[in-house]
């Protein structure tokens, strides 16, 4: 038994979800080895090898790898896989793109998502947008899981000392072409990782009035979120969306402000330690799922809450 | 061109759904079916496509039973040309549903399959990069736009931090976000025109695909419920409840 994470990273450090990942690895038995795919990317392998609970790091280099590409890292996955029972990506839209491909090469049914973990072959996970809980067993010889991160606590970044072996790499099979990236700036917390998000929605009435929740936000360290539809009607960039089919969040502490709480909306955050709802209708259905509710116009009430922290 | 869309008939996405008392699944008798969002998106795409002078043909396929005749009759009245219903009585997993699509593909060759990124049912979002391995094609996922010139696909992804966009070789998958576009209604005089297009049936067993279930499901449960909460009438309160009660300020 052992088993192999893809790790998923910028070149030159990890993205947080593969901290959630290793901590999901470690409730499986054997060992847990992390590849680093990338280029130039030593940092990468370095950090992976300091995290607790690593006992190895693969290191392949290559140019083409530079983007993380499914259609380039997937056999190269594949090869190392043979190694492996278990082959763990995070539950994001890297691994989510790039794990599917790596179980139909290795004809087997992979498992999305996992929320926690029963046995080696056994797992939770939501379907129907998180209103149902299956507990799926895998027949495969292999399981090729992706992992929520906000359902694993990461285990700490430092005191590991595991090797880093450079490893052979795979052609680049040239279907896919690089373009570029439009990534939206912020100095706030990363929305999945962060302890308090404050998410707008319809409700908001305007992008600028956006700004109110971004002063909310500072005074809490928060992050800021949106439901589906303050990101259709363009008060915020897609990647804000908090959801079933946006980001899913488990902050301690999650604040929504004008939205209705739509199925879809609660499937991304109904986690959350403590759930604060503030909308002027008192019969949105937000407030079925809210810790603290309060029935109030929030251009009045959020200037008063900035206020009073 | 011609585009091969697959789509996948689910219980409505406003409906509440209720898991059975015995804990084998949900309850899907007499509720809502409708087809997949993310699915409609793929057909409305493909349409737009067709309208652009890009495809020449559009062709709809769904696997399942007899009922997903009529979201496949749905795809026509939308624009679909002709549709396909391969037949089985089981809940195919991704992975057997893929292999399925691989037979249609090869034999009606497409130079693009558009996807849902992820059905609202099962929450997988598997099927349109496995096919894509399955093939070896490249694969556009959570598209947000789609631009088809010179034997590429050019495709802006909803990514976690923004946007990328990649130049995908064709033939390729393109699986859909939901802000690619905005599905339009069905017409009335379209959806009596759809009665008339081209429905064809083959059966699961003909394909020669190994369909059998990898997982076993062993429950479906309900999510644990949420402790009642409280209304608070004033800001005042509300910030002394999250300090002092839930302690999370």
């Amino acid at each position: 038994m052992a088993t192999l994470i893809i790790a998923e990273h910028n070149n030159s450090e990890l993205q947080a979800a593969t901290f959630n990942t290793i901590a999901a690895a470690k409730e499986l038995s054997g060992e847990t080895v992390v590849l680093v795919a990338g280029h130039n990317c030593q940092a990468v392998a370095d950090e992976a090898a300091k995290a607790e609970g690593v006992d190895k790091v693969l290191l392949a280099e290559a140019e083409h790898y530079a983007h993380l590409l499914a259609e380039d890292l997937d056999k190269l996955v594949v090869e190392q896989a043979e190694n492996f029972t278990h082959v763990l990506a995070p539950a994001t839209t890297f691994g989510k793109n790039i794990a599917p491909r790596i179980a139909a090469l290795l004809d087997v049914q992979q498992i999305s998502d996992i929320i926690a973990i029963e046995s080696d072959d056994t797992f939770k996970r939501p379907v129907y947008a998180g209103n149902a809980i299956a507990t799926v067993k895998s027949n495969d010889g292999k399981k090729v899981i992706t992992v929520r991160a906000t359902a694993f606590d990461a285990l700490s970044h430092e005191g590991g000392s595991a090797s880093v072996e450079s490893i052979g790499t795979t052609e680049h099979g040239a279907l896919v072409d690089y373009v570029g990236e439009e990534l939206t700036e912020s100095e706030r917390p990363e929305l999945t990782s962060a302890k308090v998000i404050v998410s707008g929605g319809r409700g908001m009435g305007s992008g600028e009035n956006f700004a109110m929740l971004e002063q909310l936000a500072d005074k809490l360290g928060a992050a800021v979120g949106a439901s589906r539809a303050a990101v259709d009607a363009g008060f915020v960039p897609n990647d804000y969306q908090v959801g079933q089919t946006g980001k899913i969040v488990a902050p301690e502490l999650y604040i929504a402000v004008g939205i209705s709480g739509a199925i879809q909306h609660l499937a991304g955050m109904k986690d959350s330690k403590v759930i604060v709802a503030i909308n002027k209708d008192e019969e949105a259905p937000i407030f079925q799922v809210a810790d603290y509710g309060l029935v109030a116009d929030l251009f009045k009430v959020v200037p008063e809450l900035v206020e009073s922290l | 061109m011609k585009i091969l869309v697959a789509i996948k008939r689910v219980i409505d996405a406003n409906v509440k759904v209720r898991v059975k008392a015995d804990n084998t699944g949900v309850e899907t008798a007499n509720v809502k079916m409708s087809m997949n969002p993310f699915c409609e998106i793929a057909v409305e795409e493909a349409v737009r496509l067709k309208e652009k002078g890009v495809a020449s043909e559009v062709i709809a396929v769904s696997i399942g039973n007899q009922q997903c005749q009529e979201s496949l009759r749905t795809a026509l009245a939308l624009g679909a040309d002709r549709a396909i219903l391969v037949k089985s009585e089981d809940e195919l997993e991704p992975l057997a549903v893929a292999k399925v699509l691989k037979t249609v593909v090869e034999k009606e060759q497409p130079e693009m399959v558009l996807l849902g990124k992820q059905s609202i049912d099962g929450d997988n979002n598997q099927t349109g990069q496995m096919l894509g391995a399955l093939l070896g094609w490249g694969q556009g996922t959570f598209a947000s736009k789609v631009e088809v010139a010179d034997g590429k696909a050019q495709v802006t992804r909803e990514i976690d931090g923004g946007l990328q966009t990649l130049s995908v070789k064709l033939p390729a998958i393109i699986t859909t976000d939901l802000r690619l576009n905005e599905p339009r209604f069905a017409s009335l005089p379209n959806i009596m025109k759809a009665k008339r297009k081209p429905l064809d049936e083959l059966a699961i067993a003909d394909l020669g695909v190994d369909v059998a279930p990898r997982t076993e499901t062993l429950t479906v449960e309900n999510p644990p419920a949420r402790k009642e909460g409280i209304k608070v009438e004033t800001v005042a309160e509300l910030v002394d409840k999250l300090k002092n009660e839930a302690k999370v300020i």
